[in-house]
């Protein structure tokens, strides 16, 4: 899972293992996240990201999916 | 092809980006041009870094141009963005577009602009004397 802007300070890196839970989504990722970085519930929001898009809640997670954590945005 | 997207750790080059927009047809081009300023609340900053999840911008910013072609009679439409580290006065950013007439260049560079600065995955960092933020990233 790759991380960026602030959440490499929060991840301690810019990419960690996380261990997915079979039939997980994105929402079950971010709560397993949360957990182990609290952190993460301090930023004003932020994105789950699967192969490039922005992904839903509901969205499936699988191991070949390119996974990337998405804090608040601020290009231009 | 009419939509121009890089990203580059490299200068900027404002004329070389609107020279590409320019075409016969045009008559008027708008430029963006995001420039890094010296102070954010009060605090003098001392440089800048941008960071881009590459692929996943890339992506987005053709996203937002083909959405300025499907809104906008718009001719041609380039997005430059650069990451890395910048000084205060150094460009990030530049956005031209190319129409027929001054109306829709205006609106779609704008939409372009506003819209890159809500989903593109590119952040940036400002550095301060003592310390340093991740814009928008904490209330």
């Amino acid at each position: 899972m790759l991380a960026f802007g602030i959440a490499k300070d929060i991840f301690g890196g810019s990419s960690v293992e996380v261990e997915l839970p079979e039939q997980g989504t994105t929402q079950n990722l971010k709560h397993s996240l949360e957990e182990r970085y609290p952190r993460l519930k301090h930023l004003v929001s932020y994105m789950v990201a699967v192969n490039n898009e922005y992904a839903p809640d509901e969205s499936l997670l699988t191991e070949k999916d390119e996974i990337a954590i998405i804090p608040p945005v601020s290009g231009g | 092809m009419n939509i121009q997207i890089k990203i580059s750790d490299q200068p900027l080059n404002i004329q070389s980006c609107i020279d590409w927009v320019v075409t016969p047809q045009s008559g008027g081009i708008d430029v963006f041009i995001g420039t890094v300023r010296d102070v954010t609340k009060g605090k003098t900053v001392l440089r800048l870094e941008f960071e881009a999840y590459e692929a996943m911008a890339l992506k987005e910013m053709h996203k937002i141009a083909e959405q300025a072609f499907n809104k906008w009679p718009v001719q041609k439409l380039l997005i430059h963005h650069r990451t890395g580290v910048l000084k205060v006065g150094e460009v990030p950013v530049i956005i031209a577009v190319s129409c027929a007439h001054r109306n829709a260049a205006f609106e779609a560079c704008r939409y372009v602009i506003d819209t890159l600065k809500q989903t593109v995955p590119i952040w940036k960092k400002e550095v301060f004397e003592d310390g340093e933020v991740w814009v928008a990233a904490h209330p």
